[in-house]
């Protein structure tokens, strides 16, 4: 037993070298970067051994950067099917790319233990929407564990495991910004044997035809009694006030916890009756002794009401339930101890008042020197005068050139959009329609809109922000190095004479300029590279 | 015994570093600490905002509910404006650096912006910049804010002092005299 001051997702990365991980797969992605980050810093050198690729005994454990959340999670597949441990980490909007191999996945005779990481951002702290993990691993009918704090990150991962294994099916471990970037004591706990290679004896367990995948499914439905039971066996039912229950969930309760005592004070010393969910499919036991007990319930969940809409059914809860649904808690946002407390019927706790002078907003921006600031400028000019034009962009620090004073990007909605949307445009008489990508996105789902460009010679110019790093998330090395991009865009079909490496620099702003110019007059596909390295990657080397 | 800290100014300014050390000397003495961070795109130049947890009884919220800090760091002054909510009216303190980061358009005039901190009661206006220059490094201002907030928090100052020679070595000596000098002129300045 030893204690250590660890964030969220370090308390899952802990978890997981100590349940033996021997494959963990991940693409950057905030709030779930610092997963992979404290896997790599760590794995291997508890036994003093290097996890040195091709090395074929237990002590081989990789943690590795892929290239998108599809490939990273399709590795940990290789990983269980080999009968080892496997975690696959990434933020919300990366289980939409991985959806395919989640799925499917569900279905199979999973073998090593795989655990499932999604980390959520409510509030969109750093990402274009707030979805909620817990309805898709619903959706794929596998189990879902939710932390209420970095203690039980560490325990559930531990667990997730095991569940994993013991049920033979994927588990979704669900975390959320404020969980995986808050740090806490956590006691961890000996960890456990390394599992060796060995493969299951069912030939046909991980071969989804029809016929294969009927049975597989039977099996999966079948399971969802003993998910549910085990769910309910796993909440916490604290038995107290008959006026009001309160459910919460995942760090529903650390909010409620920080209130409750008001909240008793205020009730004659009585704390509410609680139930608190930790897994899902939600059992229905616990949930039956609180609604029987109480003459009305708040559910006090982050995300959607997914909770609060399985109680009421559709036709009605016998008591009236309060929540996100009827606005006692903001659907929108992440949960606070204040809105909370106000959903609790607690009077505000009185600040400071507002300064007397406006206070304007401060977004971010790109750093001072960051070379994609002088793309900009250079696409800028490129299109000044020009009337019809469409700038499509993509996720990264890119998307800044946004706002004002850059105004350069029209589009930013999903990893590799960008190059689709011009293609799309492009192909139905939008004039010099541009893709504008970083390099590590263009690896992680650019290349394959790319493909379908030059197979229809769509009139378009991708131009390719080559910083040589994943720099939104803190600057993780790109997946291709950087001086392979002409060579691979020359492989996917795109004419030599139509790549362009410029470089992203002030000095180099008319000749930019003039390329840029004449690439957009070509009727056909081109690409220019736009290559400089990020300032906070070069800090981030010469620190170490 | 709680406190309740925010630590708040602009990307960049490497806030988190103040927040470790106050942190592992807290932690050090025995006492319930969460820290909360921000990731990802707000770094980038944008505001940014860190909460800090101290307590002798277990801590549940990761975040400060508004109105209960007890000491707002502000490393730049528009941003102790911008989290005035968080200041608890009874107890609170703002602890605040003078010089402006100027990367927006409309930042408003920065004689009004040190005014309305002067309104707030036991608000503590350092020229934090200033006397890290004097330190002998001018990254070492946070600390200097911490040094002038040292009577407000839970541990001693020699325990902040241990913590910031454990987390400063790697960078190397000066570095660590910079910003225990830095800690100690922020110490020195009398407060009203």
């Amino acid at each position: 037993m030893t204690q250590m001051v660890l964030s969220g997702d370090e308390a899952v990365a802990q978890a997981a070298l100590d349940a033996g991980v021997a494959g963990a797969f991940a693409y950057p992605g905030t709030p779930s970067t610092e997963i992979m980050e404290y896997l790599q810093e760590h794995i291997g050198k508890e036994a003093g051994v290097d996890a040195a690729p091709g090395l074929r005994d237990v002590s081989t454990r990789v943690a590795q950067w892929c290239s998108n959340e599809k490939t990273a999670y399709e590795s940990a597949l290789g990983v269980s099917f080999v009968g080892r441990r496997a975690m696959v980490s990434m933020k919300h909007v990366g289980l939409n790319v991985a959806m395919d191999p989640f799925v499917n996945s569900a279905l199979v005779r999973i073998h090593g233990g795989l655990v499932v990481v999604v980390a959520d951002d409510p509030s969109m702290h750093s990402s274009q929407n707030e979805q909620d993990s817990r309805l898709l691993a619903d959706f794929a009918r596998v189990p879902c564990f939710e932390p209420s704090d970095q203690q039980e990150a560490y325990e559930m991962t531990r667990s997730a495991f095991d569940y994993s294994e013991a049920h033979e099916v994927p588990v979704l471990l669900r975390i959320t910004t404020r969980l995986a970037h808050a740090r806490a004591l956590v006691t961890t706990a000996p960890a456990g044997a390394v599992r060796n290679l060995g493969k299951t004896d069912d030939p046909y367990a991980w071969i989804l035809m029809p016929a294969m995948a009927r049975k597989r499914w039977a099996a999966l439905l079948a399971k969802q009694a003993t998910f549910k039971a085990d769910a309910d066996a796993a909440s916490r039912l604290e038995l107290g006030s008959k006026e009001l229950g309160v459910v919460t969930c995942g760090l529903g309760r650390a909010y409620y916890m920080e209130n409750v005592g008001d909240w008793a004070q205020a009730h004659g010393g009585e704390r509410p009756t609680h139930l608190h969910i930790g897994r899902y499919p939600v059992g229905v036991g616990k949930i039956e002794a609180l609604v029987s007990r109480v003459g009305r319930i708040l559910v006090i969940e982050e995300g959607y009401p997914y909770v609060e809409r399985e109680l009421r059914g559709i036709f009605g809860a016998p008591v009236p339930i309060a929540g996100k649904m009827t606005g006692e808690i903001p659907l929108a946002g992440e949960l606070s101890a204040d809105s909370v407390r106000a959903a609790l019927g607690l009077p505000p706790r009185g600040g400071v008042a507002a300064p007397a002078i406006g206070v304007p907003a401060r977004p971010p921006q790109f750093c001072q020197g960051c070379p994609h600031a002088d793309s900009f400028t250079a696409l800028k000019k490129a299109l000044e005068g020009e009337a019809e034009f469409f700038s499509a962009s993509d996720i990264g620090c890119y998307a800044l050139a946004a706002q004002p004073p850059w105004n350069a990007i029209e589009s930013c909605v999903d990893m590799g959009a960008s190059v689709g949307m011009a293609r799309g445009a492009a192909s139905v008489g939008q004039k010099r329609a541009i893709g504008v990508i970083g390099d590590s996105t263009f690896y992680h789902s650019g290349i394959t809109n790319l493909i379908d460009a030059v197979k229809y010679r769509t009139p378009m110019t991708l131009v390719i922000l080559d910083n040589g790093t994943t720099a939104m998330t803190g600057a993780q090395p790109t997946i291709g190095a950087a001086s392979t991009l002409p060579a691979l865009l020359e492989g996917l079909g795109v004419e030599k004479e139509h790549i362009r490496v410029l470089e992203a620099h002030r000095r180099a702003l008319d000749a930019d300029v003039a390329a840029i110019r004449e690439e957009l007059a070509y009727d056909g596909v081109s690409v220019i590279v736009m290559v400089r390295e990020c300032i906070e990657w070069l800090k981030k080397v010469r620190k170490s | 015994m709680t406190c309740d800290i925010i630590l708040c100014g602009v990307g960049g300014q490497g806030g988190l570093s103040v927040s470790v050390v106050i942190a592992r000397a807290a932690m050090a003495a025995g006492l319930h600490v969460k820290q909360s961070e921000v990731h990802g795109m707000s770094q980038r130049g944008g505001e940014v905002l860190a909460h800090l947890r101290i307590s002798d009884r277990e801590i549940f919220s990761p975040t400060i509910p508004k109105g209960m800090a007890d000491i707002i760091f502000a490393f730049e002054p528009l941003e102790a404006l911008r989290h005035l909510s968080w200041l608890s009216a009874e107890r609170g303190t703002v602890v605040a650096a003078m010089a402006p980061i100027l990367n927006i358009p409309n930042y408003p005039d920065i004689d009004s912006v040190l005014g309305e901190i002067r309104k707030i009661p036991r608000a503590r206006l350092v020229d934090a910049e200033a006397l890290a220059k004097q330190a002998g490094n001018v990254r070492s201002a946070n600390l200097v804010l911490v040094g002038a907030a040292a009577d407000l928090l839970p541990v001693p100052p020699d325990a902040i002092e241990k913590e910031i020679v454990a987390f400063f070595s790697k960078k190397g000596e000066a570095v660590v005299q910079a910003n225990l000098m830095a800690f100690a002129l922020g110490r020195a300045i009398p407060h009203a």
